[in-house]
């Protein structure tokens, strides 16, 4: 065992890596759970956006292009949970599983011919001097843009929810759809471009892992983190900044597990592959207590009788 | 212009009805999708469902209808007593794991002692496993009202982790040459969950599904706690008035799905698989919700929906090596086929109406 080999610096750097699919996801889901729908397929989502910026990235030569691509795919796939709760009516929950099982069979269709392909690598930022930097460079200035973008993503979406008149709609219909119906706010439109606001971070999100944070393309390689985003909003209370926090703390404990994985410490691998899990589940008991922070309307569907 | 209006009442022939045009629906638009992969879709969807029945070698594939439509069955049958009050359970496959490391273990623990006692002994074992792995979301939602969907999912990955630890320590066969997984109990009399006909695939897992159907229908319609299980599903409030208690009905339901999970695990680790392996699970568990969904939640629907959704694991393996369809599509035929019957419960709860726009 030696713990020396973990440098602490590259730990801090390479948790805001493991961190930036989680965040993502989870900033989407949170959106669509203020417009007051719950939509348990991020998983299914993600892993769709993960083969749909690989491939197109790999094609086209192009990370950027695949990004754009992921966030589309993921949100072409959400669209059929729109299709689902909004016009048919169906379980929010059972339709959201529909959408998680689908979207594993249909990244592991598309993915065939990808495996074991290596991607090219996202760029990361360069800034001459800043990016040199001892400690600081590789922390702040050393990464790719979406993790940025998750970042600045995270702030757009505290003060659209907090300070803008959108922000209101969009709460006002999770908070009491019936209310918002009568005001004369579309509901349902509002919600289907929550949804696929949702859809379009959780496929961003996915493109992360399968192109930096791994980079490669295997079957089933999200691995729950869908469902840890899932978690992770009700950890936040629905609150984008503590979604930040939240995403670090799990990014963190993700990291710190491989690397005493790698560093060889005396617990079996497996016990410390679950260890994710095992947190999720202690955290959400922990905070399960306060829902004061849930949507209203949160998992029930809206029909408008007149 | 179209609207919907919703039904006073479910309409009970449509809810008999959507899955047959679910299922339609989805051989359509797989047989287009099997068309898109270059494939014939006509002869694709009849080597998936008419050739494992009456095709050529059908004396080899119908049994295997029983062996994979039973732990479907067994599941799915606990998953719709939970769905039908609102007790999500998607944990399933880690309960599955934990039914069948628990069981082998007892099995192996034994070994190589040959005695009667055994295998009934590695049916407790099994149930229990599955049942203790299914009480901690419940025990969680109860205690601290922590959500049991992501509880009871994330134990999944736990448990497959269980499942590598011991396939690689714990349960590894001491004379397997160092290679991962366990003794086969296959070839250990006692613990063996042999065919009971010879020929027919029928094994005790198959006997369990059974008696886990009629159990179910039983305690639906002519018990008590059933009642209350479909009055929370139905009516929450009035499930309240009528003194229905919430914890228990969680810890019932949680519970029984876990150790029917279990007891599938079981069935399957000491039959048709016969070791404890890393990629002993392939998915049931899963599938099993898509089982439960298409069966209608209830009881003979189920039983129905297991041996389908096996013709199409089977038809999709013969697919595979006969005309290379990828094992993939298979799963998103499965997909799709939930996502049909979703969509199409609409025309069970509304009724469409088609009225000119400015009448009232």
């Amino acid at each position: 065992m030696d713990l020396s080999a973990i440098n602490p610096v590259l730990l801090i750097a390479s948790l805001m890596v493991a961190a930036t699919p989680l965040l993502l996801a989870a900033l989407g889901e949170l959106v669509v759970e203020k417009a007051g729908v719950l939509n348990l397929g991020v998983e299914g989502m993600m892993i769709v956006g993960a083969i749909t910026g690989f491939a197109i990235t790999v094609e086209s030569g192009s990370p950027f292009l695949g990004f754009v691509a992921s966030a589309i795919g993921g949100a072409l796939l959400s669209l059929l949970f729109v299709v689902l709760t909004q016009f048919a009516q169906a379980n929010q929950v059972a339709s959201g599983l529909a959408l998680t099982l689908f979207g594993l069979g249909l990244s592991a269709l598309m993915g065939q011919s990808y495996v074991g392909v290596k991607p090219p690598s996202t760029p990361k930022l360069d800034i001459p001097v800043l990016s040199d930097l001892p400690v600081v460079g590789p922390i702040l200035f050393g990464h790719d843009m979406v993790l940025y973008f998750g970042i600045a993503l995270t702030a757009a979406v505290w003060a659209l929810l907090k300070y803008s008149r959108v922000g209101l709609i969009l709460r006002a219909v999770g908070e009491n759809h019936d209310a918002a119906h009568a005001l004369g706010y579309k509901v349902v439109r509002i919600r289907i471009l929550a949804i696929l606001f949702g859809g379009a971070c959780a496929g961003l999100g996915g493109a992360y892992i399968s192109l930096v944070r791994v980079p490669q393309w295997t079957e089933g390689m999200t691995a729950g983190v869908g469902w840890i985003a899932l978690a992770l909003v009700v950890f936040a209370s629905w609150k984008p900044w503590r979604a930040l926090l939240g995403a670090y703390l799990f990014g963190g404990v993700t990291v710190v597990q491989l690397n005493l994985q790698a560093a060889g410490v005396a617990i079996p691998v497996e016990y410390l592959a679950m260890s994710p899990y095992l947190i999720t589940i202690i955290v959400l008991v922990i905070l399960s207590a306060d829902k004061s922070g849930a949507p209203a309307a949160l998992g029930r569907n809206f029909h408008a009788s007149r | 212009m179209i609207r919907l209006e919703k039904r006073p009442q479910p309409s009970r022939v449509w809810s008999l009805i959507t899955p047959v045009f679910a299922v339609l629906a989805t051989m359509v638009f797989g047989g287009i999708l099997f068309a898109m992969l270059g494939k014939n879709p006509v002869e694709a969807i009849q080597t998936i469902f008419y050739d494992p029945l009456f095709g050529e070698f059908a004396f080899y594939y119908r049994p295997q209808l029983l062996v994979k439509g039973a732990p479907l069955v067994l599941i799915a049958i606990g998953l719709s007593l939970g769905f039908r009050a609102g007790i999500w359970n998607i944990g399933a496959e880690g309960q599955y794991i934990m039914g069948a490391i628990c069981g082998a273990a007892v099995g192996l623990a034994f070994y190589p002692l040959e005695a009667a006692y055994i295998f009934p002994l590695m049916i407790l074992a099994g149930a229990l496993g599955g049942w203790i792995w299914a009480m901690i979301p419940a025990f969680l939602k109860v205690r601290f009202g922590t959500n049991e969907i992501l509880v009871s999912l994330m134990l999944v990955y736990v448990a497959e982790q269980m499942l590598a630890s011991v396939s690689l320590g714990l349960l590894k066969n001491p004379q397997g040459f160092g290679f991962p997984g366990s003794r086969n109990l296959q070839q250990y009399d006692s613990a063996h969950n042999a065919e009971l006909i010879t020929g027919t695939g029928m094994h005790w897992g198959v006997v369990a599904a059974f008696v886990a159907v009629i159990f179910a229908y039983v305690l639906l319609n002519r018990h008590m706690l059933g009642f209350h299980i479909r009055l929370t599903g139905e009516a929450p409030r009035a499930a309240k008035f009528a003194g229905v208690h919430p914890a228990r009905l969680i810890l019932f339901c949680l519970g029984i799905s876990g150790a029917l999970a279990g007891l599938a695990g079981l069935f399957e680790v000491s039959g048709p698989s016969g070791v404890v392996s890393i990629d002993f699970n392939v998915g049931y568990g899963f599938t099993a919700i898509i089982v439960a969904f298409l069966g209608r939640l209830h009881p003979v629907g189920i039983l129905l929906a297991g041996g389908l959704m096996a013709l199409t694991y089977i038809g999709g393996e013969i697919a595979q090596s006969r005309l290379g369809l990828p094992s993939a599509a298979i799963q998103v035929f499965q997909g799709m086929l939930l996502f049909f019957l979703l969509a199409l419960d609409l025309l069970t709860n509304f009724r469409i109406a088609i009225r000119k726009r400015g009448v009232a």
